[in-house]
């Protein structure tokens, strides 16, 4: 048999850069606004503020990138953070009078059971009737948001355990290192950790991956398809319970009206980490990158004093910018 | 060389990209009026050359003239300007849209400055250009519901629509049926009438030798010969293609053949096929072949789960299974090489690693987590075992030749050992060599003593390789010949297949 040698490709410096576009995007943006701000964005406190601020919306953009990988969408998770929101503050409300942890526990179970049973069925419908996920997670994000103001009558749920505020505002080992790692900080990493081998290192990912991929091909090389994809919905949803928990505890409330246009910023953060919407190609750290990219955004224009109105202009423009530097570089890569 | 006027004439093309070089100067000649060959394995540069001709990529070197004139081609629209017209192997055709729309696609006629389409107009155009052609088609009729040689035939009738001088077809061949290919070598013979020089790639020796004028053969980029066709030679061209004595077309098998494996009883699924019973013995290979749509694929697909039967059983090993799905098949030692690879098989974007360990990614895994390393040194080892040209593991799926694909999809089913295997045109698109290199392997399973169901339209192929040949037509299994002595003709099988006797 003949032996073809093939010459390695040249690693350029334009492929490092090609390959790193969305750090490198990122960095330059901090370097730009720490000028901008005379360097009030770099000091230690605003840092731990932003990444504050990103928590809640990346850790639910890490499952939205699962089910954008398998080609899916899911418009649901902002209508669910409310419900489940206002779920696990009912929970915790009557379980009032029980030690605080298992009071909580049983919030973070209720939360974590509504939005997963609503991801399962979305999940079950998209799968079982074929029918577009944007439809029917367009229909499950109306009907969540409906019963979050129905099972509360429309009125926040203020009754909630003092220690719940922990979670929502407090830092780990705050008398040892200060205020350095805020609780939701803690579990975006935990949940980046996660997220990110499950995606990448297991027998579950490469299905998600595959699915996305190339449906029929996977179908006929065994990948279970459905069930793929139904996990991907039930994990979002779940996730979707911690968050609302989550955010009953930064406001110590269970409020059915948190969560709006949730589901657009988490697409965002998913799509401006490179995340393909047509499914198959995408990562969990590119999703954190998105995520900081836009948080690193909104708390610059804050400090800029830039008007609230004229801020979601150029969040729009951001957003579309970075979509087309990441197009143009990727073409750039393939010459 | 022929006397008519040149065409084309390209000289010293030459074509890189990161890490290859496609073309290192490449010299053609297209005389009017004859059509010439363009032969040589995936990857030596035909698909590259047929891209700087139609202005799909610029040429780093070389010089194109077309009729004497010295000529740099811009880009697609430029190429169709100086009338070269290109057919590709995948169609370019909007499906819900008439064979009209299709073939005048952006160019549709209208009264001046009136926004909307003059469809009588359109349609008597169209009409006209269909007689011309001697095409029968209806020009009204949306392109989704014509059989894929007529398809075809409106891509060609859009590539002529812009009086072409020049035309190329990138393998015409692979998806039709015989009878259609005599239909398109009609047109051909047609179109060399009236002086349009035609650029014909093919895999297929046979088609070459029925149509060609001259053969220019290419490997690894370069010229390895051009000369008329009389006076080639099938072995000759053979080894210039592979650069090596390819001693014979199918290498010889020598196994026993074993028990019943795979068996079929009475089977039926409605609108697809009808009461077919037959079984495949360990070591042994059972062709299925048949005209395309004969539900030869669907009878191989019911035994993976891909089908449903309406009647009738599927047995493996002597016990009664009904798959519901292909995970089912696989789990019980089932495979399944599909027909078309890109839309079937395999995951273009991803890696050849992925590619490979995708049926069975818990290989590679402890508790679900994946190793990469195990998964490369899985890959690495199937690579060098099938012969799979790539710089690594991680090598992108799409940037590999048709025939390292095909050898990717065989590998995944490779890493571990099944029953039964069904192979749906396993060398469809596939060069020479390569195909040489697939015959080996479906050998090695045979002597492995894996029961083989090859589905193939290829007569030659199918007579080659086969222990026994089922043929199919419309749905019902005409008879099983025995070829141990590889001796079955074509025409037996033709016959066959067309429904002409029915021995059963």
């Amino acid at each position: 048999m003949t032996v073809y040698e093939i010459p390695s490709t040249p690693k350029t410096l334009l492929h490092r850069i090609v390959q790193f576009r969305m750090p490198v995007v990122l960095a330059l943006l901090i370097v730009m606004v720490t000028v901008l701000t005379d360097g009030s964005f770099a000091k230690p406190a605003n840092l731990v503020n932003v990444a504050r601020q990103i928590s809640f919306e990346a850790l639910i953009a890490f499952g939205m990138t699962l089910v954008i990988v398998t080609g899916g969408i899911d418009l649901s998770v902002g209508s669910l953070v409310a419900l489940t929101g206002v779920a696990a503050a009912l929970v915790m409300r009557a379980t009032l009078d029980t030690p605080p942890a298992v009071c909580i526990s049983a919030g973070l179970m209720a939360g974590c059971g509504v939005g997963a049973l609503f991801g399962t069925t979305s999940g079950i419908i998209v799968t079982r009737f074929s029918i577009p996920p944007f439809i029917v997670t367009l229909a499950a994000m109306l009907i969540a948001r409906g019963f979050a103001f129905i099972v509360c009558n429309g009125q926040p749920v203020y009754e909630l355990p003092k220690d719940l505020i922990y979670l929502g505002r407090g830092f780990v080992l705050e008398s040892a290192i200060g205020r350095v790692l805020p609780v939701p900080v803690l579990l975006l990493l935990l949940g980046f950790a996660g997220f990110h081998i499950l995606l990448s290192r297991t027998v579950m990912g490469r299905r998600v991956i595959a699915v996305g991929s190339n449906e029929e091909a996977a179908r006929l090389a065994g990948i279970p398809v459905r069930r793929t994809k139904l996990l991907v919905y039930m994990i979002t949803g779940g996730l979707c319970g911690i968050v609302g928990l989550l955010q009953d505890a930064k406001l110590m409330a269970g409020d059915p009206k948190v969560g709006e246009m949730w589901e657009l910023n988490v697409i965002a953060a998913v799509v401006v980490g490179g995340t393909s919407l047509f499914g198959g190609r995408g990562t969990i750290a590119g999703t954190l990158i998105g995520a900081l990219i836009i948080g690193v955004l909104n708390n610059s224009l804050n400090l800029l004093h830039v008007e609230h109105f004229w801020q979601k202009v150029v969040l729009g423009l951001v957003i579309l910018l970075a979509a087309l530097l990441d197009a143009a570089l990727r073409r750039l890569g393939r010459r | 060389m022929t006397a008519a006027p040149l065409r084309l004439q390209c000289s010293g093309m030459c074509k890189s990209y990161p890490g290859v070089l496609a073309l290192d100067g490449v010299n053609l000649d297209l005389a009017a009026g004859t059509v010439h060959a363009l032969v040589g394995e995936n990857g030596a540069g035909k698909s590259t050359l047929v891209k700087l001709l139609s202005g799909a990529a610029p040429p780093d070197a070389g010089s194109v003239e077309i009729d004497g004139e010295n000529v740099s081609i811009r880009n697609a629209r430029h190429a169709q300007q100086l009338g070269i017209a290109v057919v590709y192997q995948e169609f370019n055709l909007a499906p819900d849209l008439s064979v009209s729309e299709n073939i005048f696609l952006g160019r549709w006629p209208s009264a001046p400055r009136r926004p909307w389409i003059d469809f009588p107009k359109l349609h008597d155009q169209t009409a006209a250009l269909l007689a011309t052609l001697g095409i029968r088609l209806s020009v009204r009729q949306p392109v989704s519901t014509l059989s894929v040689a007529q398809q075809q035939m409106v891509e060609i009738a859009k590539a002529l629509s812009l009086d072409a001088k020049i035309l190329i077809l990138d393998e015409p061949s692979a998806v039709l049926t015989p009878h259609e290919l005599d239909t398109l070598f009609e047109l051909v013979k047609d179109l060399k009438n009236r002086g349009v020089g035609v650029i014909y790639i093919s895999h297929r020796l046979d088609e070459i030798f029925r149509i060609a004028d001259d053969v220019t053969v290419l490997r690894d980029g370069r010229n390895v010969s051009t000369r008329t066709i009389q006076t080639v030679e099938r072995d000759r061209l053979i080894t210039e293609m592979v650069g090596r004595e390819l001693k014979n077309e199918f290498p010889p098998r020598c196994c026993t053949i074993g028990d019943v494996l795979l068996r079929f009883e009475n089977l039926t699924a409605r609108n697809r096929f009808n009461d077919v019973t037959l079984d495949v013995r360990a070591g042994e290979v059972l062709a299925l072949t048949g005209l395309v749509g004969s539900g030869r694929t669907s009878v191989a697909q019911t035994a993976f789960g891909a089908v449903r039967a309406d009647e009738g059983t599927v047995s493996l090993a002597g016990r009664h299974r009904r798959f519901t799905t292909p995970r089912q098949a696989i789990a019980e030692g089932v495979a399944m090489l599909p027909e078309d690879r890109r839309r079937e098989g395999l995951l273009l974007e991803r890696s050849i690693r992925e590619n490979i360990t995708l049926a069975d990614p818990g290989a590679s895994a402890t508790w679900g987590f994946l190793s990469h390393r195990r998964e490369r040194n899985l890959t690495r080892r199937l690579m060098n075992d099938l012969q799979i040209k790539a710089l690594s593991p991680d090598t992108q799926v799409a940037t590999l030749s048709g025939g390292n694909q095909q050898k990717v999809l065989l590998a995944r089913w490779m890493a571990r050992s099944h029953r039964a295997m069904i192979l749906d045109e396993p060398t469809r698109g596939v060069d020479v060599g390569a195909k040489y290199e697939i015959y080996t392997l479906i050998n090695r399973l045979a002597a492995e003593g894996v029961a083989l169901l090859l589905i193939s339209s290829e007569l030659p192929e199918v007579i080659g390789m086969a222990d026994r040949i089922g043929v199919m037509h419309e749905g019902r299994l005409m008879d099983i010949l025995d070829n141990p002595a590889r001796a079955t003709t074509q025409e037996q099988i033709m016959r066959l297949a067309a429904g002409e006797i029915d021995t059963r």
